[in-house]
């Protein structure tokens, strides 16, 4: 029996994954690249600053409720954050938490694909992420905070907190999630720590279905765009306290770990997923 | 690969300085997190601080550097301190003001750490820090050393003021300079240079400061060696912070608004001023 074709969500740049996320139609963009808000500080050195930084902001509906996404261009500096992508990111969270306060619901989405802080904006990206932190926590406690990681990119770097902070973290099996990429870690800590070039051992240590197993993501996706839409629409109602507030939980997880003999990826999901529901 | 540099014993030595020689050891967490009340003004506060440990458990944690441990350790600690003071206001009083002591020369780098998952830990101490600041907790970050990356989002970065020591040593960046250098194939020289330029690349603490995210630059601190009359100043300092905290709103919104912001964070309070313009249709 052949199954049914996929659309690819992974292959789609970030302002065709808003879209497809949102209900038919309803598509608005926020300070799009027609509005030319780009990085001040990128042509200085030398680099094309592109008319979006690499973040699309939409409004629409999703299951007919008012939302916000924002999506990161992965392709596009690295996906990496800089002063007016961050900016984007925090400013629509905070305008969703103000709607929030007013009594106006709205459904916030991040579609993140970064490999971080912007290297040549380095202290406002990170700046803006710490910012991104603070807007998430605070709209958490109003509205559930949805958080896509689907791309070859993965999210890296302070934008892994961000993913981490949500309410809810959706990952394909594509993507990784960890704070510091491999070749950092190949880099500060030598190859015999990690070698960025297996990607066997990389993917076994933070690429989705190994986060999901371990309880660091909540639900595994295939790269289908139908699929990771009706996701995202469920992923609003009955959702859990957040992972990031767990921490007595965690913290036991991590006094039970050998720091001397760490366990092997698989190891690691039999020993957390043992009687927990999640 | 990173050569080992010497331990900085800032951290410990304005942790120590500001809560009358405590060392702030718990015995439910690791040695490298440090918890300790202190009084400043007619109140007690709350002091954090991460320091190094050659004996961590985790040996990529051991040079200070915020680790697995050290971020779930300030999350809980910060949040007992939340849970603590849940209800003072109803009985007219405030709760207690949180100061992090901050000397972070980066977050652990390894593959233990990321299989354990460092990022929701860093996440769970940033949490922490911020749901204490919208509980009325005012968070003041004080950077007496290295202010660095991950571990700076971790330790300090959510604070409702930050205040630093104007020393050559306090540094605040995305990656250190060793590992920046290696990545863009640079050297440490010409990123110096490039930071003269273009300010958000500068490490030093002044040019951070004209970023606008710092509330007060604290001159004329011997920062290695605190005499009685610098930690008196300092102290002074953050009674300020404190009270200014709390008589403004619970969220970041201060870092756009100084003088300093409007000049050099222009970009960030252009987006914001647009975003919410078109927010609703017209």
């Amino acid at each position: 029996m052949s199954r049914p074709a996929r659309d690819s969500f992974i292959e789609l740049p970030a302002r065709e994954r808003a879209r497809v996320l949102l209900d038919p139609g309803t598509f608005r963009e926020l300070l799009g690249p027609f509005e030319r808000v780009k990085s001040p500080w990128l042509p200085r050195q030398g680099v094309v600053a592109q008319a979006d930084d690499g973040v699309v902001v939409a409004r629409g509906r999703i299951g007919g409720e008012n939302a916000v996404i924002a999506a990161v261009e992965g392709a596009y500096q690295g996906g990496s954050i800089g002063e007016v992508s961050g900016s984007k990111i925090a400013g629509a969270l905070e305008l969703a938490l103000r709607d929030c306060e007013r009594g106006r619901g709205v459904r916030p989405v991040l579609l993140l694909e970064t490999g971080g802080v912007r290297l040549q904006e380095a202290n406002l990206g990170l700046a803006a992420i710490a910012e991104i932190h603070a807007a998430i926590v605070a709209l958490r406690r109003r509205v559930p905070v949805v958080c896509v990681v689907a791309g070859l990119v993965g999210c890296f770097g302070g934008m892994s907190l961000a993913a981490a902070l949500c309410s809810r973290l959706i990952i394909t099996r594509q993507a990784r999630l960890g704070m510091n990429g491999p070749e950092v870690i190949e880099q500060e800590a030598g190859i015999g720590e990690l070698d960025a070039m297996d990607t066997r051992e990389v993917w076994g240590l933070m690429g989705g279905e190994q986060r999901v197993a371990t309880g660091f993501a909540d639900v595994l996706m295939e790269d289908d765009t139908a699929a990771i839409a009706a996701e995202v629409r469920r992923a609003f109602d009955n959702v859990p306290p957040p992972r990031s507030e767990q921490v007595d939980a965690w913290s036991a997880r991590m006094a039970d770990i050998d720091a001397q003999h760490p366990p092997e990826p698989r190891t690691l999901r039999a020993l957390w997923l043992r009687g927990e529901d999640r | 690969m990173s050569t080992p540099t010497a331990l900085s014993a800032r951290g410990l030595r304005w942790f120590q300085a500001l809560t009358g020689g405590q060392q702030g050891l718990l015995p439910d967490i690791t040695r490298t997190v440090r918890v300790a009340d202190a009084p400043i003004g007619r109140e007690h506060a709350r002091y954090f601080a991460v320091v190094p440990d050659a004996e961590n458990r985790f040996p990529r944690a051991r040079s200070g550097e915020v680790g697995l441990d050290e971020a779930w350790a300030l999350a809980r600690q910060i949040r007992r301190t939340i849970a603590e003071d849940r209800g003072v206001e109803d009985r007219g009083a405030c709760p207690r003001a949180i100061i992090a002591i901050v000397d972070v020369a980066s977050q652990a780098y390894g593959r233990r750490e990321e299989l354990l998952g460092i990022h929701l830990a860093g996440a769970a101490a940033a949490d922490a820090y911020a749901s204490a600041r919208l509980a009325g907790h005012p968070v003041i970050a004080l950077l007496v050393g290295k202010a660095m990356s991950g571990a700076f989002l971790t330790h300090g970065y959510q604070a409702n003021r930050i205040l630093a020591l104007d020393s050559p040593e306090v540094l605040v960046h995305a990656m250190s300079k060793e590992s920046a250098a290696r990545v863009t194939r640079r050297s440490v020289e010409a990123l110096e240079e490039l930071g003269r330029s273009i300010t958000p690349m500068a490490y030093d603490v002044r040019s951070f400061a004209s970023l606008g995210l710092l509330h007060t630059l604290i001159e004329g601190i011997n920062a290695d060696a605190p005499g009685m009359d610098d930690v008196e100043r300092v102290r002074a300092q953050l009674a300020a912070a404190i009270a200014d905290a709390r008589a403004g709103p619970r969220d970041l919104s201060s870092r756009l608004t100084s003088q300093a912001a409007r000049a050099l964070r222009s970009a960030s309070i252009e987006v914001r001023r647009r975003l919410a313009q078109s927010w609703d249709v017209p």
